[in-house]
């Protein structure tokens, strides 16, 4: 969908600082670029810790992203619940969207069954991003939900495409 | 067994005007009992099990300020991961103290998985030995109210990232702690506090 170099240059755009990450194949290939952009990668051991991080690091002043695979929003419950909704804290995420482009040759990954409607129990605001050309949706989305003080997310399509 | 109150009071003695302390569960409700500054964040209500996360956080964002984060073993033992994302991250100004009673008390004393009563074999975890092979720059134990009073100054001002393990006396029958106010508010009083934003 999007090369490191794309994504780096986005979050540096968006003057993000640090990016929580438990990595899959397709967002684990964006560190090294992000990285050698400046922003600080924490990778974090459970997709829980990334929220109450990322929370840390937005009361301390700092502009954190959460980027993780949609089974990891799954295991993300209440730490998310807690930061976004108790908190008030509006922190942004990238979640990848697991075989969300490879529905037509390898379906069945429940993760299409459950992702959406999970994203849409937490009451976050949503952006699917599908094609390459999306990437500037990303951007404007980000600016968006940070001028309203809200969290958002960026769904990323992953697969074959 | 060290009392509460006095494992917390000791954190009082030695807190610099400039450092964050995050309490979380029974401690938080004994901590907000003896007063509480604009410094302070009552993490109540809480993801359980998250503190230290959160410590990290503001540990990273805030490199000049010490953190100490007081968490209860339940909580600690939730979140052993975070130990090792720390110790990723090396922050030299966070404070990891663990206080240490056994079981879950606000929920009524049940033990913990890591506690001697609350497992098969009968010997409870040892946190020092998992915090020093997280890779803690420096790990202390403290089981007496004396021994933490006397080396109580070392240990929340060695280099970080810092792990202290109280054993400490559970409080039965007291509720868990309530929030002082609405969290969203607290979180803009606390940014405030800290300098990052306006009112």
């Amino acid at each position: 969908m999007f090369s490191g170099e794309q994504i780096a240059s986005l979050f540096a755009s968006l003057g993000l600082t640090h990016v929580l990450t438990v990595p899959d194949s397709t967002i684990g290939r964006w560190e090294n670029e992000i990285e050698s952009s400046g922003i600080s990668i924490v990778r974090v051991c459970r997709e829980g810790e990334a929220w109450a991080v990322a929370g840390g690091l937005y009361l301390g002043g700092a502009s954190p992203i959460v980027m993780i695979q949609c089974t990891g929003l799954f295991e993300s419950g209440d730490a998310l619940r807690n930061m976004l909704h108790e908190w008030k804290l509006p922190i942004y995420s990238m979640i990848g969207y697991r075989s969300y482009l490879n529905q037509d040759t390898l379906p069945g990954d429940t993760t299409l069954v459950f992702t959406e409607p999970i994203l849409a129990a937490w009451k976050l605001d949503v952006r699917l991003i599908t094609q390459p050309s999306q990437l500037p949706v990303v951007a404007e989305h980000y600016r968006e939900c940070k001028a309203a003080a809200i969290p958002g997310v960026a769904l990323i399509a992953e697969g074959k495409a | 067994m060290i009392d509460l109150s006095d494992a917390l009071a000791a954190v009082r003695t030695h807190r610099r005007a400039d450092d964050v302390v995050i309490t979380t569960m029974a401690a938080s409700r004994a901590w907000m009992e003896a007063g509480t500054q604009p410094l302070d964040f009552t993490f109540v209500p809480s993801c359980m099990g998250h503190a230290t996360s959160l410590g990290l956080g503001l540990a990273l964002a805030q490199p000049k300020r010490r953190i100490i984060v007081c968490n209860g073993d339940g909580s600690m033992l939730m979140n052993l991961g975070s130990l090792v994302t720390i110790t990723s991250q090396a922050p030299s100004n966070l404070v990891v103290i663990v206080l240490d009673n056994g079981v879950y008390e606000v929920t009524g004393a049940q033990p913990t998985p890591g506690s001697a009563e609350g497992r098969s074999l009968g010997h409870a975890v040892d946190f020092a030995a998992i915090a020093r092979g997280a890779g803690f720059n420096a790990v202390y134990r403290f089981s007496t109210t004396e021994e933490w009073a006397a080396r109580s100054a070392e240990a929340l001002g060695a280099r970080g990232p810092v792990f202290i393990w109280l054993d400490v006396r559970p409080v039965p029958g007291r509720a868990g702690p309530r929030s002082p106010g609405p969290a969203a508010q607290r979180a803009q009083a606390f940014m405030y506090a800290l300098g990052v934003r306006p009112l």
